[in-house]
């Protein structure tokens, strides 16, 4: 057996599927005030922060629970999930990585996090996300050197409780959709990101976000503000044990981008995806927005969505401030029961805005993915142009591969270009790469990841190589 | 509007020789109807056009009952000059002639369907309102390799005796095999504020070929749905044309299913709006077996506040590997406040297939303005000369050409 093969089959299995035993501290089973109490009050969080809990929880009460989506999934039970979970060595906040519980750091080394410093070749700051607490986060005193703030947002709300209040709940209020509005009662940790003025971010920041404890809902929560003339890049990855049952994922992001700032935002996703027959896996129900507030800013969002059982998401951008850029890359894809709803919002509503998205869908086996996205030019968004591309890559048939876009344009002087197209991999192109000396598996790998490299090409270094490798374990077995 | 509705319906089929039966089939659909109300925009498919809203505000109260005992004078001077045609001429909604005029008498069967009522997949309140209100229902048959030797013209005429009526009506097409069809709808309002709801359902049989124009070019302020349901056996073809321009509000629906292998469908639309008008069309092309094809473009250009929407769906299941879709939708926008609605929609379900649909909407090129001008043609010619080539590519999708001609003239194009 050659190095690769070994390397393919060490890989064929969700090799996240392990759980770390680790005795943990739980809210009371059940959605009610009480439990939102017991949050706030674990994190010792101050009255307005409370109060923006309850808000949002009156407000979820009347809401229901959305039904429009493409894939369809049981009734979830929201009195049957805890809220609330954490490691309970973390009770009292370990001050350096040394105190950490070093089942912890186990953890996070299997997972190829090492969270100590030093065993990092390259400098990537690190805030790693244990079910509902933050249990560490690498690189702060290089950071605070620049005046920037990476820290978990319970910290923040502490620390630097003037700009969470300012930020907070501005891009996503408390008042929005069903499963946003969850999270805003209830969330629990996330990272909080503060770049000052004029400040470029020396090295990538990343959240690392594991689900550990069974029957947890994660709802974290993450808030990056990019101060006037700023710039970061942003990285995040998820991983969860192997459970039979679905658990719920249900984050909200904020990203806020004043005058010439930049935002780059990239995930990972590799959730649990289920079994091969579509047991068990994570719900993916992800509220991710970024506004740009200020002139010439610049939000982009790249995602490589490979895990879930179900992903549902559609990271937006709004396009406020004059001359201000949005830009989506997204590579999807689903394999065996796995299901993905995703695509953007690009709404604007400045002059000279700029919108560019580039979805690449991969679907295989039982597997059903829709792209779903909004481009909306306002009447006053003088001189915007738009340009889409979806493509979508079909294996065997017995999937699905959807598009469903929505275009509005509402001013004369704004451009919008729209494109899909759907097919399989040509036999004429397999032919070439066989008859090369490539094996049917490895000539798949090898289309496919030329089908997305346009979005590759946008993740950051490390990243990139990673995700490359995602690409053609995702699709193990699809082939023949 | 519920009593209203339901006075209206019980003065309809009064003067109607109707069994029980069908009083009973009538009066379901009617309750249907006063349950679900016009639909508005919580409706994904009217999420653009918000019908309910727009009766509100043309119209205001609507009544649903029309007298149809007395007969109107056919005006003649709607008839087409210089192309011979047989005839079918509805008058505020009744027939008032049926004339084939140029075809073998033997060969066209004409039947009396009124007792059926149409059912529709993925239908709406709309189809309840039509079955609840049409009292006559023609199903004209074109028998087994027929070929009609003239096209077949319905004018849809309206006069000042109607106002705030609602005119429902309803044809059924069978294309037997190898026969074909050429048919026309013109549409001539010198009536204001009603609102027009038709039905027409097509069997198309193997081999044979339907070419459906639906022509609203004159100004009027009526409101019109048209439904065209064509179901399609093997090797069979629908060619439908729109022509979208006259009425303040109209919304064309074509839904379309490939069952025969080798069966294709085309849609290619124009929207020339002007004014506060609101149009659209909707397609839905079901590819059901192996082998078949559709091809869609569609093309508006938008002046003053004026709106346009296009929906479009190509469905594919499983079974119809060997799919060939074509979706294009393109718009240019005139004025400041005119308005462009898009969602190009692809479901596929089979992998070995070839589909893609494109979408643009944009401003009138000014680099090409420009380079009109220097050659020495006014802003006013070189708008029109880029406006009317830009049409021009739908109107020659058109196969037939002497009906080619006929709506070149009527917008206006000259080659």
């Amino acid at each position: 057996m050659d190095n690769r093969q070994k390397e393919i089959n060490n890989l064929k299995d969700y090799k996240y599927g392990f759980s770390t035993d680790i005795e943990n501290i739980q809210a009371p089973k059940g959605l009610n005030e009480d439990v939102i109490k017991f949050i706030s009050n674990i994190k010792k969080e101050p009255e307005w922060m409370l109060e923006f809990r309850l808000k949002a929880f009156e407000r979820f009460k009347v809401l229901k629970e959305p039904d429009w989506q493409k894939p369809k999934f049981p009734k979830i039970d929201y009195q049957d999930l805890y809220y609330y979970s954490a490691p309970k060595s973390m009770k009292d906040k370990p001050k350096s990585l040394d105190e950490l519980d070093p089942k912890l750091l186990e953890t996070y080394k299997k997972l190829g996090i090492p969270l100590q410093e030093q065993a990092r070749l390259n400098g990537i700051a690190v805030d790693a996300v244990f079910d509902s607490v933050s249990v560490a986060t690498t690189f702060k005193d290089e950071l605070t050197k620049q005046g920037i703030i990476f820290c978990p947002i319970s910290e923040a709300i502490q620390s630097h409780p003037e700009l969470v209040k300012k930020y907070l709940g501005s891009v996503i209020p408390t008042s929005d959709h069903f499963f946003a509005t969850l999270n805003s009662a209830v969330f629990t940790d996330g990272s909080f990101v503060y770049i000052p003025e004029g400040v470029r971010c020396p090295m990538e920041l990343s959240t690392y976000f594991r689900i550990n404890a069974s029957n947890t809902g994660q709802f974290e929560r993450t808030l990056i503000i990019a101060d006037k003339g700023s710039y970061v890049s942003y990285l995040e990855g998820c991983t969860a044990p192997m459970r039979d049952e679905n658990q719920l994922h249900a984050a909200n992001v904020e990203l806020i981008a004043l005058d010439d700032a930049e935002i780059k935002y990239s995930t990972v996703q590799n959730w649990y995806p289920g079994d091969q027959d579509g047991k068990g896996g994570i719900y993916n129900f992800v509220t991710k927005r970024g506004l740009c507030k200020g002139k010439n800013s610049k939000i982009s969002w790249t995602q490589v969505e490979t895990g879930s059982a179900i992903t549902w998401k559609y990271p937006s951008c709004i396009l406020k401030g004059d001359n201000s850029v949005g830009e989506f890359y997204s590579i999807a894809i689903t394999n065996n029961h796995q299901k993905a709803d995703t695509g953007t919002k690009m709404i604007h509503l400045g002059k000279n805005t700029k919108s560019k998205i580039i979805s690449k869908g991969i679907s295989a086996g039982n597997s059903d993915m829709t792209y779903r996205g909004l481009v909306d030019i306002s009447s006053k968004a003088k001189n915007s142009t738009n340009y889409t591309q979806c493509d979508s890559l079909l294996m065997g048939n017995k999937c699905g591969a959807h598009t469903v876009p929505y275009i509005k344009n509402k001013n004369s002087e704004s451009n919008i270009a729209h494109e899909a197209t759907t097919s399989k991999i040509s036999e004429d192109q397999l032919h070439y790469c066989q008859q090369r000396g490539l094996n049917p598996e490895e000539a798949v790998g090898l289309i496919v990841n030329g089908f997305c490299k346009e979005v590759l090409q946008q993740l950051p270094m490390e990243f990139a190589v990673e995700a490359q490798k995602l690409v053609g374990i995702s699709l193990e077995g699809s082939v023949g | 509007m519920k009593e209203q509705l339901q006075k209206d319906f019980y003065n309809s089929i009064k003067n109607l020789s109707l069994s029980q039966k069908d009083i009973e089939i009538k009066k379901f659909c009617l309750d249907n109807f006063i349950d679900k109300g016009f639909p508005n925009k919580k409706e994904e498919d009217w999420k653009f056009s918000d019908l309910n809203q727009i009766i509100k505000n043309n119209i205001g109260e609507l009544s649903f009952y029309n007298d149809q005992a007395s007969t109107n004078k056919v005006n003649t001077s709607v008839f087409v000059d210089g192309l011979e045609h047989n005839k079918i001429v509805f008058i505020n909604g009744r027939i008032e002639k049926i004339d084939f005029e140029y075809e073998k008498k033997d060969q066209i069967e004409i039947i009396d369907q009124s007792e059926t009522i149409n059912e529709f997949e993925n239908s709406n309140s709309l189809s309840d309102l039509n079955n609840a209100f049409t009292n006559k229902c023609f199903k004209i048959l074109v028998k087994k390799s027929y070929q009609l030797a003239k096209p077949l013209i319905i004018y849809h005429t309206t006069n000042s005796k109607i106002w705030s009526k609602n005119i429902n009506l309803r044809l059924n097409f069978e294309l037997d095999r190898d026969s074909s069809l050429r048919l026309i709808d013109l549409f001539n309002d010198t009536s204001e504020k009603n609102f027009l709801n038709i039905f027409y359902n097509f069997e198309l049989k193997e081999n044979a070929v339907l070419k459906n124009y639906k022509v609203d070019k004159f100004e009027n302020k009526n409101i019109k749905y048209s439904f065209n349901n064509i179901d399609q056996d093997k090797n069979s073809i629908s060619e439908t044309f729109i022509l979208s321009s006259g009425s303040n509000f109209s919304k064309n629906e074509i839904n379309c299913n490939l069952n025969g292998i080798y069966a294709s469908a085309f849609v290619n639309g124009v929207f020339s709006l002007n004014n506060d008008k609101h149009h659209e069309i909707r397609s839905i092309i079901n590819h059901l077996t192996e082998n078949t094809k559709s091809y869609q473009l569609i093309k508006s250009v938008l002046e003053q506040s004026s709106k346009a929407v296009y929906q479009g769906k190509i469905f594919v299941n499983s079974d119809a590997q060997k799919t060939d879709g074509y979706q294009l939708s393109k718009a240019i926008l005139i004025n400041k406040e005119s308005e462009f609605n898009a969602k190009p929609e692809l479901e596929i379900y089979a992998d070995d297939v070839k589909c893609s649909h494109g979408s643009a909407s944009g401003s009138l090129n000014e680099d090409s303005i420009f380079y009109l001008m220097s050659r020495g043609l006014s802003y006013h010619q070189s708008r029109e000369l880029l406006i009317n080539g830009f049409l021009l590519d739908v109107v020659e999708k058109i196969t037939d050409s002497e009906i080619k001609n006929l709506i070149k003239n009527m917008l206006g194009i000259k080659e």
